[in-house]
């Protein structure tokens, strides 16, 4: 009886959004007088930092400074359309809207400032800190606050945009067959140590470590924590949770957070995690999106490292202690592979 | 049923109220005083979202009866903070991204601060030990271990 130490390693490429074209999201952009700007949104920020990364495409784009933009994310009844926080779609469609909404408002915005300081709208810049300026010449300028000002009380223009991103309809071809399910695809690998005790069928997480391809990381800090976060989740769909126990007989499933396993902060172990950047030549700035890529290696990489470990194939999730040992036992022992 | 005077300290308040015999402390919290940063996250001990001090120790305030903090302080994480200054607790959770969706964050500040009241300086493990009772679902946990040991003593925690 002994504890042995195995390494897998999964290998994924990831679609971003839902397939085969359509998969809307829309977004609205409109400037109050004070000069602030809120982007109206149905998509809802269930923590993964959906408004910080909307409202930094937004400031981009318009040309304004970051404090200066809010996102309302209130209500989806009255909010503009979108399909939803899923499928890690958000920074893809919903940023992708929100650039398009914030280049129309921009360019109402810019024609306004035009009015302002009687020049060509084609000659003026943003220098990102709330003014509007000619280019070449800093001093002929004007602030946002002004522009919005003029625009509502004197010029009777709404500086607002409207936008929305809906994937191009994939056609199929005749003769293949083939077609292609989506446009955007991000990557990862991740390779995951372990430790199974053969006499308890337990699996203990030693390591991960990973590398993540997901684009341009337009807020690194969030894409680095909801790495980390999701990568907690993978383990815990690999080795611990199941709302169907007995799938399918839907008796004795958990019912409360008091029967449904899940690791705790004692269960977690060091994750190393290397983000690469590929631009998305059809994401917001580049981007494409961690999303629920975050979880999806680990599961084959500690199946993987199981077997690695122990010579046993494991096939059903969660990859329980009772699992485990049931493989070992029918195999008549543990069967340690190669060290890889 | 026989309403219960009750009076106790709350985050350095003296309240008085009326409770019905068996409402448990974060009932009276919530809804008789609308102190809403302790979470209902499941009503039995499970989760931790509930969490407060009483008396400077660590309680799920969904299990506790709301009679039985008669005359003593209870602490909710309302208040953590002194007046505008946050907590370094509150600005190591922040710079550390100890938070996604937010709920389990009141319950994972107050057992961090049960720990630091009493261990200025504690181990990894110790803060693991800690904050095992509280579940999050988000973070991994990893940021928010790292964010307690962050402000333990500002920064200096033993390996």
């Amino acid at each position: 009886m002994a504890k042995h130490r195995g390494r897998g390693i999964a290998s994924i490429n990831y679609p971003i959004g839902m397939n085969l074209g359509g998969d809307p999201s829309q977004a609205l952009v409109h400037s109050n007088p004070s000069g602030k700007f809120t982007v109206s949104l149905s998509s809802i920020d269930l923590g993964q930092g959906m408004k910080s990364v909307t409202r930094q495409i937004c400031a981009e784009t318009l040309g304004v400074p970051v404090e200066d933009v809010y996102v309302d994310t209130a209500d989806s009844d009255t909010g503009p359309h979108c399909m939803g926080s899923f499928a890690s779609r958000g920074t893809h469609r919903v940023g992708n809207a929100v650039m398009a909404a914030a280049k129309e408002a921009r360019g109402v915005m810019m024609e306004a400032a035009a009015e302002e300081l009687e020049v060509n709208a084609a000659d003026l810049e943003t220098d990102g800190r709330g003014n509007i300026h000619v280019k070449g010449a800093p001093h002929r300028s004007i602030s946002t606050k002004d522009v919005a000002i003029a625009a509502q009380f004197k010029q009777g223009k709404t500086i607002s945009g409207r936008g929305i991103f809906l994937v191009p309809l994939s056609e199929v071809n005749p003769e293949t067959g083939e077609m292609s399910p989506a446009t955007c695809y991000a990557h990862a690998c991740l390779v995951a140590e372990v430790e199974v005790d053969d006499e308890t069928g337990e699996v203990a997480m030693v390591r991960m470590d990973s590398a993540y391809e997901l684009g341009r990381a337009l807020n690194p800090r969030l894409v680095e924590q909801q790495l980390v976060g999701g990568a907690w989740m993978g383990i815990s769909h690999a080795l611990f949770e199941t709302p169907e126990p007995y799938y399918p007989d839907p008796a004795h499933g958990p019912r409360d957070f008091v029967e449904y396993l899940m690791p705790g902060p004692g269960d977690i172990c060091p994750h190393d995690i290397a983000v690469l950047e590929r631009p998305a030549a059809d994401g917001p700035f580049g981007a494409k999106g961690p999303g629920e890529m975050c979880a999806n290696p680990v599961l084959p990489a500690v199946a993987n490292a199981i077997f690695n470990a122990v010579g046993v194939r494991m096939d059903e999730l969660p990859i329980t202690p009772e699992k485990v040992l049931r493989a070992i036992k029918a195999q008549g022992g543990a069967r340690p592979q190669a060290r890889r | 049923m026989t309403k219960t005077a009750l009076q106790f300290r709350h985050n350095g308040r003296d309240v008085a109220l009326f409770v019905d015999g068996g409402v448990n402390l974060l009932v009276a919290l919530r809804e008789l005083i609308g102190d809403m940063t302790p979470k209902f996250g499941c009503g039995q001990g499970g989760c931790g979202a509930c969490s407060v001090l009483i008396d400077g120790e660590l309680h799920l305030s969904c299990l506790t009866l709301a009679e039985t903090v008669n005359g003593r302080a209870v602490e909710t994480l309302d208040g953590l903070k002194n007046g505008p200054n946050l907590h370094p607790l509150q600005r190591a959770f922040m710079e550390q991204f100890a938070a996604q969706c937010g709920y389990c964050t009141p319950g994972m500040l107050m057992a961090a601060k049960a720990l630091l009241d009493r261990n200025p300086s504690p181990s990894r493990a110790e803060v693991i030990e800690a904050i095992s009772g509280n579940i999050c679902r988000c973070t991994g946990y990893e940021p928010i271990i790292n964010a307690v040991l962050a402000a333990a003593s500002g920064g200096r925690a033993r390996a």
